[in-house]
């Protein structure tokens, strides 16, 4: 019979959320609610946490997105046969969210530095585990876990043999860890059992150890459900730069990353580079023709095996991982699993819009896609 | 209680009979907007995050657009957030973003869809809840105008008045049989109906369910079929009224004869309802295959209409007869107008609901003409008959796809 199709009807109850299934008692309304309560205590905390982070020394370069953009009023790239966006002029509110994935490309944390005896440098950081919502497209809100009110977390960078401190302080409703990527002692490897094991609510606990080896890495939440806690935001970028450094460029980090809203672990709905969905659309990235640019590309997508990424009218040196300084490929088009993660050199020889996003079209049309705008 | 009802006898404290239906009424009231205005004390916040849904009742597809007409049947406001096509986000207009308990509202979806494709619509809410519609396979939603109306009187006319009338040919040939052989031929017809009964029955449930439910649903069905069988017994009763005064057997086979009729009009009503709404939606192939299966299926309703009239000796006029074709088969053509213009589902399920009824009306009035002499219903000829009108029905109905 055909007249049901026009009435084909799905309901989502909440209830079915993996979360009631691990935690049956706690309802999703009790965990905003703590949520709120959570942040309301939060000030205390960042009065401690230097969590706007150390510019480096191109930071300087991350301010230029206010005075740049067309889009400033709102979606207005693509719709029908022009492409996928979101319901014309609308955008997501970035004050609320806290963060500014413009800002969010350029924004390095080099942490608190002092001199060891040594000689060698000690780097502090402290991140705080929240739970906020955040609107990951115009509209659409998502019950977020987030390190320092961002999503991804703060980029910690680091020279090769520094000394690092990263103290996490538990302000969510959940148990948390941070595990890096990276050599370390098994104790600092922030697992479940190991070490300081679980952070509880109210806890904290110090992860100690040196920066090796130089490249590109993650670290993340490893506490069980372990696809939830990434999921939900508990991840961020740590790059451990070359003893001798790399050469000056305009470094952008790019945090491949996905939301699934409806949390039925089938893929997501809303897919993004450094979280919010189209942002580059609506605000192309400036580069410099023939600077050389670096984008720190890393991917963290959960329920998708793979994620790409693709430029147009250009190619890139890629370097995987980042741990060696000569590039494997010069291609426009790299594919990451989970974690995986590569550093991209390209110049732009050409002004004009440059399209990026990616080549897994499914999830550009969902959301992930951008534009460079060269000068 | 006696005591009570001496001191009622007596008169003491009697209230007029206004305050003892108004009092408690009020009071109802005042308690319902009590509870209300106080939050349902001790009942403390719900559990669980709010249920959001939301029905599709029409989709519209234009080039380059989809329209979808929406309604919320949970219990919580829902809010649109976001959508997407086969996976791609896309621009639309909303006549209300925000959609309070049973409202209802558009989203045009800017949309390049490709004719013959089926398309998977998800509506993302403002929590990032899914709900999904299917468009199983996108087709151009032909314009109400006045050829496209034409068209849904003929497909009417095709499927219910042309077979209908055809069946009736019959009535020569039972007016010649035996009275044992007339008995056949009614346990014959009230498998037929049985089998429609039935048939209308699964569909209405299945289209019922599918409606999302702010309205009933399948409720909506049974509803439908209480309605139309206590109405058809009142005409019944009236009917039979006038036969009195009348008297006669002819004037009795041609009661029965109508009574059959209107119940198999009503459930023609249901079918026409569904080759409508399909044909409107894009997913009913046209063509001769199925006229064909409709007329075969549809001519067995025919000879059920005429089987009464074999035993009166009065011979009905064909305008009668004619009268009788009408009622049978013309409601398909008001069904497939209706089903074309108006697809919803809730409406479809009262609708059949109404042809389920109507037909089961009919099987009561049917059962003592199938009485032997020894007053036996279910007697080896009637089993037989009954059965009989079953399977053809269940073979004729293979014929038709729908």
């Amino acid at each position: 019979m055909s007249s049901q199709d026009e009435k084909n009807q799905a309901s989502l109850d909440k209830g079915s959320d993996p979360l009631h299934k691990e935690r049956p008692g706690i309802s999703r309304r009790r965990l905003i609610g703590g949520a709120a309560a959570g942040a309301a205590a939060i000030p205390v905390l960042h009065e401690v946490v230097p969590h706007a982070g150390l510019h480096s020394a191109l930071a300087g370069s991350g301010e230029d997105h206010g005075s740049a953009v067309a889009a400033e009023s709102g979606h207005s790239h693509g719709g029908g046969a022009l492409g996928p966006t979101f319901r014309k002029g609308e955008t997501v509110d970035h004050d609320a969210n806290g963060f500014h994935p413009t800002d969010v490309l350029r924004d390095f944390d080099y942490g608190k530095t002092t001199r060891l005896a040594s000689g060698r440098t000690l780097r502090e950081w402290t991140l705080v585990a929240e739970d906020r919502e955040i609107e990951v497209a115009p509209g659409i809100s998502y019950p977020a876990w987030v390190y320092n009110g961002r999503v991804p977390g703060p980029t910690l960078r680091c020279r090769e043999g520094d000394r690092l401190r990263i103290r996490l302080v538990n302000g969510s409703e959940h148990s948390h860890t941070i595990h890096f990527h990276g050599l370390h002692p098994a104790e600092m490897d922030g697992v479940p059992e190991v070490g300081a094991g679980v952070i509880d609510p109210g806890k904290s606990t110090v992860y100690e150890f040196d920066a090796e080896p130089f490249g590109l890495h993650l670290y993340h939440c490893h506490v069980g459900p372990l696809a939830e806690h990434i999921a939900r935001g508990l991840y961020g970028t740590f790059i451990v730069d070359p003893a001798d450094g790399r050469p000056e460029a305009d470094e952008l980090l790019m945090m491949m990353n996905g939301f699934n809203t409806n949390f039925d672990a089938e893929g997501n709905q809303v897919y993004a580079v450094n979280t919010v969905a189209f942002h580059y659309v609506n605000e192309p990235i400036r580069v410099k023709r023939n600077e050389l640019v670096r984008i720190y590309l890393l991917n963290i997508l959960e329920y998708d095996p793979i994620n790409s990424f693709h430029i147009h009218g250009n190619f890139f040196d890629y370097y995987p991982t980042g741990t060696r300084l000569e590039p494997t490929e010069f291609t426009d088009t790299v594919i990451q699993g989970q974690a995986q993660r590569g550093i991209c050199e390209l110049r732009f020889p050409h002004g004009g819009p440059f399209m990026f996003h990616a080549h897994k079209t499914e999830f550009a049309e969902l959301g992930w896609m951008g534009f460079f705008e060269v000068e | 209680m006696e005591a009570r009802r001496e001191a009622v006898g007596e008169g003491r404290g009697r209230a007029p009979l206004w305050l003892l239906a108004g009092g408690p009424l009020a009071l109802i009231g005042v308690a319902v907007a009590l509870f209300a205005a106080l939050g349902g004390p001790g009942l403390g916040e719900r559990a669980g995050p709010p249920v959001e849904e939301l029905a599709v009742e029409r989709s519209v597809l234009r080039p380059g657009e989809i329209e979808l007409t929406v309604r919320n049947t949970g219990p919580d406001p829902v809010t649109v957030g976001q959508v997407f096509v086969a996976d791609a986000y896309v621009d639309f207009e909303a006549s209300e973003r925000e959609l309070g308990r049973l409202d209802s509202g558009t989203l045009a979806l800017d949309y390049p869809w490709q004719e013959g494709s089926p398309y998977l619509v998800t509506i993302v809410t403002s929590t990032g809840a899914t709900i999904d519609h299917e468009i199983e396979v996108a087709v151009e939603t032909p314009e109400a105008d006045a050829g496209f109306f034409g068209l849904m009187a003929l497909l009417g006319t095709y499927v219910g008045l042309i077979p209908v009338a055809l069946g009736m040919l019959f009535l020569p040939f039972v007016r010649r049989a035996r009275k044992e052989w007339v008995r056949v031929f009614m346990a014959f017809t009230i498998g037929l109906l049985g089998f429609l009964a039935v048939d209308g029955y699964l569909e209405g449930l299945e289209i019922g369910e599918a409606g999302g439910g702010a309205f009933g649903g399948a409720e909506l069905l049974f509803l439908g079929a209480a309605i139309s069988y206590l109405a058809l017994v009142g005409v019944e009763r009236w009917l039979s009224g006038r036969r009195e005064r009348a008297a006669g057997a002819g004037a009795e086979g041609f009661r029965l004869a109508m009574m059959i009729a209107i119940g198999i009009g009503l459930h023609n009503l249901g079918e026409g309802l569904a080759i409508g709404s399909a044909y409107a939606i894009g997913s009913l192939a046209l063509g001769a295959f199925l006229v064909i299966g409709f007329a075969i299926h549809n001519t067995t309703e025919g000879f059920a209409i005429v089987a009464p009239l074999a035993r009166g000796g009065e011979r009905p006029s064909f305008s009668r007869l004619g009268l009788l074709g009408l009622v049978a088969g013309g409601p398909a053509i008001v069904g497939a107008l209706i089903g074309a213009s108006v697809s919803n589902a809730d409406l479809s399920a009262f609708l059949i609901g109404i042809g389920v009824g109507a037909i089961a009306q009919v099987i009561v009035q049917l059962v003592p003409t199938i009485r032997d002499d020894g007053g036996r219903a279910l007697h080896p000829a009637a089993v037989a008959g009954i059965l009989g009108g079953v399977v053809a029905m269940y073979v004729t109905g293979l014929l038709i796809a729908v």
